[in-house]
């Protein structure tokens, strides 16, 4: 890789509870570059949140190197070596230029929302007048000019992390990191808040790291994931081979929970059509990434081989402009046809499982 | 009028309006205590209180020896009752004061006395704080002192108004027993005026007069830890 924007190397977390000791983080590396989308996913407890507390050292790892933007921030050979960090002084100066989201919002609720906006302004070069100009120009960025002079409590959750953007990008920052940003809302404003998102980082560039449990928050923005589990990166890769290939069983959970396939083999298996398959049919999954899904395969299969297939289900993700499609079909026709069939799908890099029926495969 | 009451209230009468042992003079004893102690404990319990808050474990600027001090410091005085802290820092507010009766002296021990509840109070209050907003704040690269006067103090202001009031009527109630290092004040006529000398009407007045203190105090606190708060 090449100049990552942020590089924790060996990151180590351990936490000292009375006589317990958790490892919230184990040797964890992770580079990221710059214009990433960066997805990491995991159930609660996983380690994600202590994991990029890292990057503006809220959490001081127990070891490890962390460099943002080429400037080593922290680094420590081992538990016992001797830890170098940046100074006070600089840190809060950097820390400036690494926006933050959560997923409570946590906005100031004695200030109004362009109070809570400029407060992130408080030791800013800019003139009054410049960071009021600043605070206008994010209001209207993030569309909540309208609602400038009033408190968080009047607001709705998406209108609240809405003001957290704002407030995270008070000072031009090049890294936004969103913590669970998402997760406290519904559907809709889930969406909105991720087109918005999006958009900082087609626009302005800005590198964003994603931690969460929702696969689908991920699917929408990122454009390379990590699974993490028990405080290491169990799995990691672009999103599109993440969701083409995924290796782990937690990964796997995870894309479930965006494409309810399994759930849809699930129904359809007990379907009558599924259950009373005759002997020259079979239930299969086909599933393809990119330009396959382009050609018309379903038609030439019954031009070429005088195999019909029956689609009870399909599903295509268009991640990152590529597409990713599952389809459950019943294939039919005489055993050597259907031999043939498939091998002439597998060419065409179309994935082959047999959920039912496979005695004539 | 004037003929019923005096017939009706003699004793009270009797205390006259200025002079050492009138009422004026007692209100404004009371008044005097009430008003420099609050500032001086107030101030002290104040600092104790945001002490106690970022030196915790879980605070801001983590500190075992100062999280321990002030937490023991604080715990020491509450535990002594104010009538024996009068006595027992006597030495000390004569040293402070120069004396160690009458109004003035009375400020160091009611001072003392009222710190380390307001301290509590005040360590309560700011627990409150949500701590995702003190880490949003440390994120957008705030100073110490930034997040103490402007996160702690200002998102608890509410909070620590509410308290305040239920210090300044505890306090009220403390400048009442020192009458007993001859403080004066409301507490001390009741006493000294009123009940020692069967003169139940003395009594009932200034207790009624206490109250109406109390009264304002409360309705005060109550409109400004309502009219501050935006949660």
């Amino acid at each position: 890789m090449t100049n990552p924007i942020i590089a924790l190397d060996n990151i180590n977390v351990t936490f000292h509870q009375k006589k317990r000791k958790i490892r919230a983080v184990k040797n964890v590396s992770v580079h990221i570059e710059k214009g990433d989308v960066y997805g990491i996913v995991g159930y609660s407890g996983a380690g994600k949140s202590t994991l990029v507390r890292v990057i503006n050292l809220l959490q001081e790892p127990t070891s490890g190197s962390v460099v943002v933007n080429n400037e080593t921030f922290f680094k420590a050979d081992s538990e016992n070596s001797p830890k170098n960090r940046i100074a006070t002084k600089d840190l809060r100066n950097r820390r400036r230029k690494i926006g933050m989201i959560f997923q409570h919002f946590n906005l100031l609720n004695e200030r109004t929302v362009t109070e809570n906006v400029a407060f992130a302004l408080q030791h800013s070069s800019l003139s009054q007048a410049q960071k009021d100009a600043k605070v206008k120009e994010l209001l209207e960025l993030v569309d909540l000019s309208d609602r400038a002079e009033q408190y968080p409590s009047q607001l709705s959750g998406g209108q609240k992390q809405r003001v957290a953007i704002a407030r995270a990008l008070a000072n031009d920052p090049e890294i936004l990191i969103s913590d669970e940003a998402t997760s406290a809302l519904d559907p809709k404003t889930t969406n909105q808040i991720l087109a918005l998102l999006k958009k900082l980082n087609s626009e302005l560039g800005l590198t964003i790291v994603l931690i969460t449990h929702e696969m689908q928050a991920v699917k929408e923005v990122a454009n390379k994931v990590a699974v993490m589990q028990d405080g290491e990166i169990i799995e990691r890769g672009s999103l599109l081979d993440i969701f083409a290939q995924p290796k782990e069983q937690l990964t796997k959970e995870f894309i479930e929970t965006a494409t309810n396939i399994d759930k849809a083999i699930e129904t359809i298996s007990a379907q009558s059509l599924v259950q009373q398959l005759s002997a020259n049919e079979v239930f299969v999954r086909l599933s393809y990434v990119g330009d396959t899904t382009d050609e018309p395969l379903i038609a030439s299969l019954f031009k070429e081989f005088n195999v019909t297939a029956n689609i009870l289900y399909g599903n295509i993700e268009v991640l990152q402009g590529t597409s990713v499609g599952s389809l459950l079909v019943i294939l039919s026709g005489n055993a050597e046809q259907i031999k043939s069939a498939s091998a002439s799908l597998t060419s065409h890099h179309v994935k082959i499982d047999v959920l039912k029926g496979g005695q004539i495969l | 009028m004037n003929e019923w009451f005096s017939q009706t209230f003699p004793n009270v009468v009797y205390q006259g309006w200025t002079g050492d042992t009138g009422w004026l003079t007692a209100i404004t004893q009371t008044l005097f205590m009430t008003f420099w102690s609050a500032i001086f404990g107030g101030l002290l319990g104040l600092i104790f209180g945001i002490g106690l808050v970022i030196t915790a474990p879980n605070g801001i600027a983590p500190n075992r020896t100062a999280f321990w001090l002030f937490d023991k410091i604080v715990s020491i005085f509450r535990a002594v009752p104010f009538i024996i802290l009068l006595a027992a820092i006597a030495p000390f507010t004569k040293i402070l004061v120069g004396t160690q009766i009458g109004t003035t002296a009375a400020l160091v021990p009611l001072s003392l006395g009222v710190f380390p509840f307001y301290a509590r109070q005040v360590q309560v209050a700011l627990a409150e704080v949500d701590s995702g907003i003190v880490e949003a704040a440390q994120a957008v690269g705030s100073s110490f002192w930034d997040i103490v006067f402007g996160v702690y103090l200002r998102e608890g202001r509410s909070e620590i108004i509410r308290v305040s009031t239920v210090t300044l009527i505890s306090l009220i109630g403390l400048t009442a027993m020192a009458g007993a290092i001859g403080a004066g004040g409301l507490g001390n006529m009741a006493i000294s005026y009123g009940y020692n000398r069967f003169a139940s009407d003395t009594t009932w007045v200034a207790t009624i007069l206490v109250l109406i203190f109390v009264l304002i105090v409360q309705l005060v606190g109550d409109f400004l830890a309502k009219k501050l708060s935006h949660k």
